[in-house]
């Protein structure tokens, strides 16, 4: 008797319309996509992106050639020179950072007594020729100038818990 | 046909007029093919909680244009030690059946090309020279997998072919008719009078055996990714492929309107003989109740395939031949009792 039962309920195909009837409910509900460039999902101030150099606000830079950020890298991505500046402080003539290196863990960051080298919120860039993915100074601190006011912001908002 | 002799003129302008019907459709349907790809990465995508191509124009609008200018441009490779005569000639022999059959499908009580009466048979025909295409694809590619493929989707197709015909049988009886018009006219009288109630398993039966004639999911095991790759058409590339891919959705195309004239009325309205509505121009039958009813009927396909898990072989060939056949020749004799005892009224 049960056997005939399960035929005929299989001859009605309930199980299959039960199953339409779920793709059927996804086809009316919100899609998750984001349209990439135009929408962005919310990241985190936390966000370990592409490096910067920071500065005061008197345009001093603030890296003071302590190396702790390299000495700290795991990866050994952080080169740094230094040499006494005519003022008597002590400054980096060179400081490089391989990208391709980096395992953006944010050692650096953490380790920087004067909140130099930072990790922006930025991943979308990119490389178009050899070389590029070492991060000069110069490179560093442009990046920084650039976005100053964001990592400035991202940094307030999260300085309650560092 | 009179049997006047014809002069020169009248003929040119028979051929003229008969080219123009023919351009009045396939370059449509060409185009509802474009748009069938489209809907059905849209639809399976919105299933699937995804946005579907929304790159390409507004809404992605222009992504079947980019689709086939890229297939087009492609480089046609022929395979080392392939049989190139039938390699270049198996698509077009997939094609030509699909397009060939839409002569004989009435869009609405004039809009046909050819009204003759043995319309049925010869749509039962042309779906039939399908595989042929199929098997010399598979054939010729000179591949073991495209072979494998051929092989699948070649005795899918004819043992599906069967439950087709005997479904369509039941049509028949209650039509009395093979002319697909009259047998749309037959079901006269709003929706109740359509074939599909009297013909319930019937109607299942044709829909499902039309998903599988046309090797789609979840009956595709032609292209089971993981072990054939594509199937028949593995080593098309470019043009070729296009018109394979071409082909599969007027055939998609014509299954859904095939089941809209012999199980849900063609161009006749839903709302005829209904008091009130039905006496609005929303009870007369048109094109665009036949073209709605097709457009429901695609839109199945794309449903099951983002629905349903793909059958096993022997589970293909069991509900075939095992559960499809058997119920059709049952409710062929139910069909005979209900058309000898006159239990539906036939329209006009």
């Amino acid at each position: 008797m049960d056997a005939i039962i399960r035929y005929l309920k299989s001859l009605m195909l309930l199980e299959l319309a039960q199953g339409a009837g779920v793709t059927l409910k996804y086809f009316f509900s919100p899609k998750f996509t984001i349209n990439y460039p135009e929408e962005k999902t919310p990241k985190s101030p936390r966000f370990r992106g592409l490096h910067a150099l920071r500065r005061y606000p008197n345009g001093e830079e603030r890296c003071i050639a302590c190396k702790l950020c390299e000495a700290v890298c795991p990866a050994l991505a952080i080169t740094i020179d230094s040499t006494l500046r005519e003022d008597g402080t002590r400054r980096t003539t060179r400081y490089e950072i391989d990208l391709f290196k980096c395992i953006y863990c944010g050692f650096c960051e953490e380790s920087c007594p004067v909140d130099s080298i930072v990790e922006t919120d930025i991943h979308e860039f990119h490389f178009e020729y050899r070389g590029e993915h070492i991060m000069t100074k110069e490179k560093l601190l442009a990046v920084g100038d650039r976005f100053e006011e964001s990592i400035a912001a991202n940094r307030r908002q999260d300085a309650a818990y560092r | 046909m009179e049997t006047m002799p014809m002069t020169f003129m009248d003929q040119l302008l028979y051929m003229v007029i008969l080219l123009a019907k023919i351009l009045l459709i396939v370059v449509p349907l060409i185009l509802a093919v474009a748009y069938y790809t489209y809907m059905e990465r849209k639809v399976i995508g919105y299933m699937q909680i995804r946005r579907g191509p929304n790159r390409i124009g507004p809404l992605g609008l222009f992504q079947p244009f980019a689709d086939v200018f890229k297939l087009l441009l492609k480089e046609i490779v022929i395979p080392e030690n392939a049989n190139k005569f039938l390699f270049l000639l198996a698509p077009v022999l997939s094609l030509a059946p699909a397009f060939a059959a839409w002569a004989v499908v009435p869009f609405d009580d004039w809009a046909v090309v050819a009204d003759i009466d043995a319309g049925l048979l010869y749509i039962l025909a042309m779906s039939s020279l399908g595989v042929y295409g199929l098997i010399i694809a598979g054939w010729a590619s000179n591949s073991k997998y495209a072979f494998l493929g051929a092989l699948r989707s070649s005795a899918q197709m004819v043992s599906y072919e069967v439950a087709m015909g005997f479904a369509l049988v039941g049509v028949l009886i209650l039509a009395g008719s093979l002319n697909l018009r009259e047998i749309v006219l037959a079901q006269q009288g709003g929706v109740l009078d359509w074939f599909w109630l009297p013909l319930l398993p019937l109607f299942g039966i044709y829909v499902i055996s039309g998903v599988a004639e046309t090797n789609r999911a979840p009956f595709d095991v032609a292209e089971g990714e993981s072990e054939i790759v594509a199937g028949f058409h593995v080593e098309y590339a470019g043009a070729g492929f296009a018109i394979f891919f071409l082909a599969e959705y007027a055939n998609m195309i014509l299954i859904s309107a095939l089941t809209s004239i012999f199980f849900a009325g063609g161009w006749l309205s839903p709302f005829e003989g209904l008091p009130l509505i039905g006496d609005t121009f929303l009870g007369e039958g048109s094109m665009v109740w036949f073209f709605a009813k097709t457009v429901f009927f695609m839109y199945l396909f794309l449903w099951w395939r983002a629905t349903f898990p793909r059958y096993r072989y022997d589970q293909i060939m069991r509900l075939g031949w095992k559960v499809f056949v058997p119920i059709t020749i049952v409710w062929v004799l139910v069909a005979a009792v209900i058309s000898v005892f006159g239990l539906i009224t036939r329209g006009s």
